[in-house]
């Protein structure tokens, strides 16, 4: 039997977890009705509530527009940076209310963010940019570069090398490394996949797994690649229009019907639809 | 014989004029780099950078002259001030301006500028002070020509902070922080970095760099309003240099105090002042980006 359940469309007095839900073990993120305004005007997230367990790997999918990256970015304290605000709603960050707190504060607690597009220090070489990744460090960190390192042995070989002239692929590691410098409890990366060929895909979202069971970081996987995501998270959210729309298992999400329509491409007859017959169907049947 | 003779004054005018230069160039070149911290991590075009100079200058003075300090106290609590007066600057004259378009960011450090002259003006008044001499004035021979000591030293001390602020940059968890800032600052705050703190480190370093080389032009012309109007040649220096370029700012500070020494030396008729800001327009015309401006990287 499938757990798989839909949000609540107006996400008021979400509180009690599905038995079966992400809420089993220790909650290391909640987000709670969160609300988004940008430019005081823009309301983008609309009673967003999530949770991530302690330890899993949570997938946060949807499609373009939806939310996602601001999700993030209100988790990050980053908000304020882009003229957006939180008007409602709480985040907590084990069992700490991280509503309103700042970047740099969020960062030194435990919690940190691959952003979208990747973002590393362009004029800064690879090791330059890990040595920023562990600005938050008041210890040594020459263990953590050589266990970065360790995990992404390209960028040992890149490491005097200016950051701005690395392929994709790397600057896509390098940004993880960068995080991982930091020591996070929780790592969230916002669609690291995007424009790397199949097979960097692959190994990294192999790293961000080997992240996961080695070191024990929680991971908060944002994607448009539903498939890969779905196949390596614990639980799967999915977002529309500023909210959660559908959530449960990962290995259910991806057996959801509706799920393989919209998100994995394929329709009931077990072919693959075409995005703009996706698109049209998407437009006659929403889960709101 | 007489050829000769001729001949070894035209080597030694030379020399002279290009240690006098590279002397000017250093300090410049110190100047300037406050300018290039500053428009790097904030973005900001620093009209007042010149200024800073002059208000240097004159502490100095004042704490040798007015309040007799010994020389080396003197400094230190110009460059105390200096850093205050970087803070503040940032804290109660930028910040309430972030968001703001350049223009009136730029009219702000103008005004700045004004308002750092006119206190000089309203505290010390006009008149040129002579300053004591605290750095040792005798001559050495350099290369068979007699030298100014004093020249020496500006060279010396501005290459020493010049190379500290260089090394700061390439290795200190601040000064890579600050490159963070400067590259990315949504990212730089991603990764635990105040963009408040580098900023005001930033305007802390700027005042800090330029007082020091007020300070170094005082005691080679006494405390006036030349100290500003040397200050000024900042500008060409940068342009020239490129605005966020270190190494840029270097090259170019000695670029342009040799260029004014040689046409003070061999041309004359004030032509040296004009002269940095003829190629100031040539650069802004030809390459305005300067010799050394950082290229965008623009693969992604
Ligand atoms: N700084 C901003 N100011 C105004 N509107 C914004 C801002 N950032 C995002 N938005 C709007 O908020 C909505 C959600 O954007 P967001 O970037 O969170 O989507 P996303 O789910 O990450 O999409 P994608 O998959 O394309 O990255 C979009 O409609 C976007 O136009
Ligand atoms: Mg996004």
């Amino acid at each position: 039997m499938s757990s798989v359940r839909n949000g609540d469309a107006g996400g008021q007095g979400r509180s009690a977890p599905a038995p079966g839900g992400p809420a089993d073990t220790a909650l290391m993120l909640e987000l709670n009705n969160v609300e988004v305004i940008y430019e005081e005007v823009i309301l983008v997230l609309r009673g967003m509530s999530m949770q991530v367990p302690e330890g899993k790997i949570v997938a946060l999918l949807g499609s373009n527009g939806a939310g996602k990256s601001t999700t993030l970015k209100a988790i990050c304290g980053l908000l304020p940076s882009e003229h957006g605000e939180i008007t409602d709603g709480t985040i907590t960050f084990g069992g700490i209310d991280v509503t309103h707190t700042d970047a740099a504060q969020i960062v030194r607690m435990g919690l940190s963010l691959v952003m979208e597009g990747r973002r590393v220090f362009g004029h800064l070489t690879v090791s330059e940019n890990l040595v920023a990744g562990a600005h938050t460090r008041r210890d040594s960190h020459a263990d953590d570069l050589d266990m970065v390192y360790g995990y992404f042995p390209r960028l040992a070989d890149l490491r005097g090398r200016t950051a701005g002239y690395l392929s994709g692929g790397e600057q896509q590691m390098l940004a993880i490394g960068r995080a991982l410098m930091a020591r996070p409890r929780i790592m969230m990366l916002d669609e690291p996949s995007l424009g790397l060929a199949p097979m960097l895909v692959s190994e990294i979202f192999d790293i961000v797994q080997r992240l996961n069971r080695d070191l024990g970081t929680t991971v908060l996987l944002v994607e448009q690649n539903a498939r890969r995501a779905l196949n390596i998270a614990d639980h799967g959210y999915i977002m529309e229009q500023g909210r959660i729309v559908l959530e449960g298992p990962a290995a259910d999400l991806a057996d959801n019907p509706d799920v393989k329509e919209f998100y994995l491409g394929i329709g009931e007859s077990g072919q693959r639809r075409s995005y703009r017959d996706v698109k049209h169907y998407k437009r006659r049947k929403r889960w709101l | 014989m007489e050829q000769a003779e001729v001949g070894s004054a035209y080597v030694e005018t030379f020399i002279q004029l290009t240690i006098t230069g590279l002397a000017n160039g250093a300090i410049l070149s110190l100047a300037a780099l406050g300018f290039v911290i500053v428009f790097k991590a904030t973005g900001v075009i620093n009209f007042a950078q010149g200024y800073f100079l002059l208000v240097g200058a004159y502490l100095v003075w004042a704490g040798m002259v007015q309040f007799n300090l010994p020389w080396f106290f003197a400094v230190i609590v110009a460059l105390v001030v200096a850093v205050l007066m970087g803070l503040a600057t940032e804290r109660f004259v930028l910040r309430p301006l972030v968001g703001e378009n350049v223009i009136s960011v730029i009219m702000v450090t103008i005004g700045l500028a004004f308002v750092l002259q006119g206190l000089v003006q309203f505290i010390w008044g006009t008149e040129p002070r002579p300053m004591p001499a605290f750095i040792p004035r005798g001559t050495v021979e350099l290369l068979g020509v007699p030298v100014t000591l004093n020249r020496i030293w500006a060279v010396v001390i501005a290459g020493a902070v010049l190379a500290a602020l260089t090394l700061f940059f390439q290795r200190s968890r601040h000064g890579i922080a600050m490159r963070a800032v400067a590259d990315d600052q949504q990212a730089a705050m991603v990764v635990g970095i105040s963009v408040r703190k580098v900023f005001a480190l930033a305007w802390a370093l700027a005042a800090a760099s330029a007082v020091l080389a007020g300070i170094i032009v005082a005691n080679l012309f006494g405390a006036s309003g030349e100290v500003a109007v040397f200050g000024l040649l900042v500008f060409p220096v940068v342009i020239l240099g490129g605005l966020d370029s270190v190494p840029g700012v270097m090259i170019a500070g000695a670029i342009i105090g040799l260029l004014v020494s040689y046409t003070a030396g061999y041309v004359g008729g004030g032509l040296q002042q004009v002269i940095p800001y003829i190629v100031l327009v040539l650069i802004l015309l030809l390459r305005p980006y300067g010799l050394f401006g950082e290229v965008r990287i623009e693969r992604v």
